[in-house]
């Protein structure tokens, strides 16, 4: 709890930091990490606390971002209807391919949540309306009102942050609710929490759309962050990494998903920003395949961190303790 | 209470329940016994509704259960332990049947209220826990657990969703006779309360047990009665019991 208040903190005054010595970019790249820690702690809900390996996260990330999108290309710019449109859209999404795949189990079930959010990357490729493979450009960011000026790096930076923090306290709470506990015991004992005379498949159902949901958001803000939006955001390659990012940060730690997506997208931009000499003799184009750097380190910690680094931190303090 | 009728189960060509018919009296320990690969286990998995039933019909308290899903027997009243033990071992004692309690009482689709706050849910845990010897070991992991001390926690998890009727699979698998006599008294004690199902090897406490006595071969009834009729049958003797029992 100490450490998390320190965190967020340091997090309050990042942006002001960054104001006063003139490095707005870096505002808006700790926006873009912030809103890919919603997505991976959306990811992590469902695949760190209910056990189901869901290879199709970005579909639901990606139909908010669509929504969002669609929405503001229309000329509806209010925030407090493209995003939770973008919200409830993830979450019918999520219930209709929760509903299907849930039926299925292990290997069947990774391949029918990639099949589904495959099936979204090519109905988007073909949205000509939309942009279609080009992707959509976007004529503005969202508004609040309020005063609240989404322009304003500094200020967009902040909304995401209060959203994060929210679904942070969210999940804390579901995780020790009586939702939360059955959803973990789920993913210990699936047959024994049946045997115990509760309906396995709509617990699992309801931990599915409601991380549809979270997801959907994440990409609602992806959309106005970047005032455009492309097919891409649904492609396989982007479920993936975001799984990474919920290993990377620790399966099942409520931090998982944010420290994974700081990690792993500092990580990339250290690689192509910033080359080191020697390696750069030694092959000069490395810097373009940043993703084996990033592959090395995933492997490193799933051979020697299965926790991810969120449990490397959390063992440091317990030896300390 | 519970009957069956003509209930099977094939895997392939495997016959694993054949034209099974058997009736369970309230309030009585009903004995399933027969040789490895009799069908027992999977014939207890029909009956609590994790097995489909090909063909035949299951009724509970009057009503058919056939199709039922295995939580809404649960809910029904007819609860399950299983030979494999099956519980939560990376939660302590207290939160698996503090889950068993809560999935029992309430909704379990709550969001937002911690489960600690409710202390209801973990003094009935605590109770159980006592009931079936485990109040020493209430923040013990269950992996941490010793072979008995598991087992007694597979019945408690079993008996915390308050059933009518217990499916009590090998209770006593793999226990030593200190353990196994601990376990004989438990099912004395409970059966005052409800309806007991026991599949059990060890035909000591069958024997014991058992109002009434059902042998399963080959998938098949061969013979249901009290104890002294079982022990005292030929047919019985020749495909399951052998000397020793006849002996004793």
């Amino acid at each position: 709890m100490k450490r998390s208040l320190v965190v967020l903190a340091l997090l309050i005054v990042y942006p002001l930091a960054m104001q006063a010595i003139d490095h707005l970019f870096y505002v808006s790249f700790a926006s873009r990490l912030l809103i890919y820690a919603i997505a991976a702690t959306s990811l992590n809900l469902v695949l760190g606390y209910g056990g189901m390996i869901s290879f199709g996260h970005a579909a639901f990330v990606g139909a908010g971002a669509y929504v969002a999108s669609i929405a503001l290309a229309e000329g509806v710019t209010s925030a407090w209807i493209g995003w939770p449109a973008a919200i409830l859209a993830s979450a019918l999404l999520a219930w209709v391919i929760g509903a299907i795949s849930l039926r299925t189990r292990g290997v069947y079930f990774i391949m029918i949540t990639l099949a589904f959010a495959q099936m979204m990357f090519y109905l988007v490729n073909s949205m000509k309306a939309y942009g279609g493979d080009e992707g959509l450009t976007l004529p503005q960011r969202a508004t609040l009102g309020f005063g609240l000026d989404l322009a304003n790096e500094v200020v967009f930076y902040y909304v995401v942050l209060a959203l994060l923090v929210a679904i942070l306290y969210c999940l804390h709470r579901l995780v020790h609710s009586r939702f939360g506990r059955v959803m973990v015991a789920i993913r210990e004992n699936e047959a024994r929490v049946e045997a115990i005379g509760l309906p396995v498949y709509r617990y699992q159902l309801a931990c599915f759309v409601i991380a549809g949901a979270a997801g959907g958001l994440a990409g609602a803000l992806l959309a106005s962050h970047g005032k455009y939006v492309n097919p891409n955001v649904l492609h396989w390659v982007q479920s993936g990494t975001l799984m990474i990012m919920v290993i990377l940060g620790g399966v099942g730690h409520l931090w998982g998903g944010v420290i994974g997506a700081v990690a792993l997208l500092t990580l990339e931009h250290a690689i192509a920003d910033y080359p080191v000499p020697w390696l750069t003799q030694l092959a000069p184009n490395y810097q373009q395949h940043a993703n084996l750097g990033v592959g090395l380190v995933l492997l490193l910690i799933v051979l020697f961190a299965p926790q991810g680094i969120a449990g490397l931190l959390s063992r440091k303090r317990h030896a300390r303790a | 209470m519970l009957e069956l009728k003509q209930v099977s189960k094939r895997f392939g060509g495997v016959v694993a329940t054949d034209n099974v018919t058997l009736d369970v009296a309230q309030g009585e320990v009903h004995a399933l016994i027969g040789p490895n690969g009799a069908g027992k286990t999977t014939l207890i998995s029909q009956i609590s509704g994790s097995l489909d039933v090909d063909s035949g019909e299951i009724t509970f308290q009057g009503s058919p259960i056939t199709r039922a899903k295995q939580y809404e027997r649960v809910k029904a009243g007819l609860a399950r332990s299983y030979q494999i033990t099956s519980i939560f071992k990376r939660f302590s004692v207290l939160d698996n049947l503090a889950l068993a309690v809560q999935a029992r009482s309430g909704s379990s689709f709550s969001f937002w209220r911690p489960v600690a706050s409710e202390a209801a849910l973990f003094e009935e845990a605590r109770v159980l826990a006592g009931e079936v010897g485990l109040s020493e070991k209430l923040h013990s992991l269950a992996a941490t657990l010793a072979h008995g001390e598991q087992r007694a926690l597979e019945v408690g998890l079993a008996l915390a969703t308050r059933p009518k009727l217990v499916l009590l699979d090998e209770p006593m698998a793999g226990m030593g006779p200190e353990e196994s006599a601990r376990m004989i008294e438990l099912i004395g004690k409970v059966r005052a309360k409800l309806t007991v199902l026991l599949v059990e090897h060890d035909m000591d406490a069958v024997f014991r047990l058992a109002d009434r006595i059902t042998v399963l071969v080959n998938g098949r009834v061969i013979a249901t009665g009290t104890p002294g009729k079982i022990r005292a049958d030929a047919e019985v003797r020749r495909a399951y019991l052998g000397d020793e029992v006849a002996a004793a």
